[in-house]
């Protein structure tokens, strides 16, 4: 048997982990078609290429189904129950940077800490008559945050996409999502809380704590994260 | 034999001797849909339920939530009756989701006894709780008791603004965010630089920008007049400080707990109805043969779970399975029954029981 290495299947994560790798002696390639998500190896014995969407590689790592991983620590933590007994990050890669934070209206002059934000959910909630909705898909650790941060009369609503345009359609008050450079949040005219993220992600080699390894696998496994000096 | 019967056969036949025990007592049998709708849970809980129960959807009812606790749906079957009083018990499973606990069940049953319209809420206090210490009396457990009514009684009478009243009362049941405020009201939490310069700013709203979203510049405006209403009053006093802490590290028996309660009076009259409905409650417990001398009281017990409870709180736990939830909680919680009640309000008091845990300590003879 062999070794699995999940990795994102198309975009800019996918080149970026194909050069990290070759910068590694270890050449990733996909073959065949465009369009067929099959890949080689070369460099590294025993280890077989899968290609995947990045979203899904934390539900096969914790699975056990693939070795390797390459995915945000963002997903890591949203979709993975006490994700540090499932999972090691073996290396971080240095690319796909991004914060989870949370923002509201640049027009909330009184809005800039989480202390800010309960004070105007309590406000909002006696006014409008419901929670004050915050537009995210990280409900876990958006969540887990506000609890400790000790934010009330607040809702989550989910948005799968387009999520800084829900405030101005109405749809929420407020948001929750990654951003790396804050400009699509200045377009839709949103602001970051001036507290510390929810979240620092990049782009992590992770190693499943459940997949189950023979002699062989184990020993190919050693000599590739020697090979790539991590 | 009884080796031979499915631990889930054997929960049950501990859950119906329990009920039954207090079908005897007098409770009226009760049950309820194991799919609820999720609206009213979610009004009452917040985003907090959605980490602990199981939420779903269905096509034409919106979202449904698995039972997470029968309190609920109690409450609204016994406040669309003819409002006699009444006590009902009942059982049957639960459902809670345990992320930060794997190792505890998702899914349990529940016995349940509550009761509602007790003219005498210092005997039905100590009545719902002396039935639950004599029940349990065989697995030899630790009981714990505390009076949220005690810490609203306490932020009532607090010498400050109604605001700061209103905020401190909304994280009664948040601890640390609790301890946060009082800091800030006090003056001893520094003022974030962003508040410091809303606060100096001539017009703040006049480079605001575009204004999106539901919440109005009227509410905003609103919110800064409050802020700087609040940022013109005195601070609170280290006095009043060092009073509410005093209250909240209150962890005694029950008869030394009171006596501190009534030094701390001294000082904070608004305490004393409030102590004296502990003190009521105490001799009323001394009546239904609790050994009150020795049970403990903690000022702060309750607080974190969630916020129904506004009064007697209690819970007995293993103290040879401290890795156990607890076996049975409970408390008075009369603020539900005017959330669910449209203008009704109706004294409630109860608690649950878990059998599982109960058979996993030895089970009752």
């Amino acid at each position: 048997m062999t070794i699995k290495l999940g990795v994102p299947s198309k975009g800019r994560l996918m080149e970026k982990t194909f050069d990290w790798f070759g910068a590694r002696g270890v050449t990733l390639t996909r073959t065949g078609s465009d369009r067929e998500y099959a890949g080689a190896v070369d460099g590294a014995d025993g280890v077989d290429l899968v290609l995947l969407s990045a979203g899904e590689i934390p539900r096969e790592l914790a699975a056990g189904r693939i070795h390797l991983g390459v995915t945000g620590n963002d997903l890591i933590q949203e979709k993975l129950v006490q994700w540090d007994q499932k999972v090691e990050p073996v290396a971080p890669l240095g690319f796909g940077h991004a914060n989870l934070i949370v923002a509201v209206p640049n027009c909330w002059v009184d809005v800039d800490t989480l202390d800010d934000l309960d004070g105007a959910a309590a406000a909002f909630r006696a006014r409008h008559g419901f929670r004050m909705r915050i537009a995210t898909k990280y409900h876990r650790l958006v969540r887990d945050y506000l609890r400790r941060g000790g934010v009330a009369d607040y809702q989550l609503v989910d948005s799968q996409g387009a999520t800084e345009g829900t405030v101005k359609n109405l749809t929420a008050e407020a948001i929750a999502d990654i951003t790396s450079t804050g400009e699509t949040l200045r377009a839709n005219h949103l602001k970051i809380l001036d507290e510390p993220p929810v979240l620092e992600s990049q782009a992590t080699l992770f190693r499943s704590r459940r997949a189950e390894v023979t002699d062989q696998e184990r020993a190919d496994l050693r000599a590739l994260i020697n090979r790539l000096g991590v | 034999m009884a080796q031979d019967i499915p631990y889930k056969s054997r929960v049950r036949i501990e859950a119906e001797a329990i009920c039954d025990g207090f079908v005897a007592a007098g409770a009226a049998r009760f049950e309820t849909d194991i799919l609820l709708s999720a609206e009213v849970l979610l009004d009452l809980y917040g985003e907090d339920i959605r980490a602990r129960a199981y939420v779903t959807t269905d096509p034409e009812r919106g979202e449904m939530m698995l039972r997470p606790d029968f309190t609920v749906p109690v409450v609204q079957y016994h406040m669309e009756g003819d409002g006699f009083p009444a006590s009902y018990t009942y059982f049957g499973e639960v459902f809670r989701k345990q992320e930060d606990h794997p190792d505890r069940r998702s899914e349990y049953m529940q016995v349940g006894y509550e009761e509602f319209g007790g003219a005498n809420a210092a005997v039905s206090d100590a009545g719902m709780f002396g039935r639950f210490s004599e029940v349990l009396a065989p697995l030899s457990l630790r009981a714990a008791t505390g009076d949220i009514g005690i810490l609203i009684a306490m932020v009532r009478g607090l010498a400050t603004t109604e605001d700061r009243r209103v905020a401190l009362m909304r994280h009664i049941w948040r601890p640390a965010r609790f301890t946060a405020l009082v800091k800030r009201f006090a003056g001893l939490a520094p003022v974030p630089p962003s508040r410091a310069a809303l606060l100096a700013a001539e017009a703040p709203l006049q480079d605001a920008g575009v204004m999106i979203g539901l919440r109005s510049e009227r509410e905003i405006e609103t919110r800064i007049d409050a802020l700087r209403a609040d940022a013109s009053e005195p601070a609170m006093s280290s006095e009043m400080v060092n009073l509410i802490t005093a209250v909240l590290s209150v962890s005694e028996t029950c008869p030394n707990a009171l006596e501190q309660l009534r030094d701390i009076a001294v000082d904070m009259p608004g305490l004393l109805p409030a102590l004296d409905r502990f003190e009521a409650r105490c001799d009323a417990m001394a009546r239904c043969g609790v050994d009150v001398e020795n049970l403990p009281f903690e000022a702060s017990y309750g607080r974190t779970s969630m916020e129904y409870y506004d009064g007697f709180v209690f819970g007995f736990y293993s103290e040879a399975r401290p890795d156990l939830p607890p076996v049975a909680t409970g408390g008075r919680y009369d603020a539900l029954t005017r959330r669910l009640g449209q203008g009704r309000e109706i004294p409630a008091v109860g608690g649950v029981i878990r059998p599982d845990l109960v058979l996993d300590l030895g089970g009752l003879p």
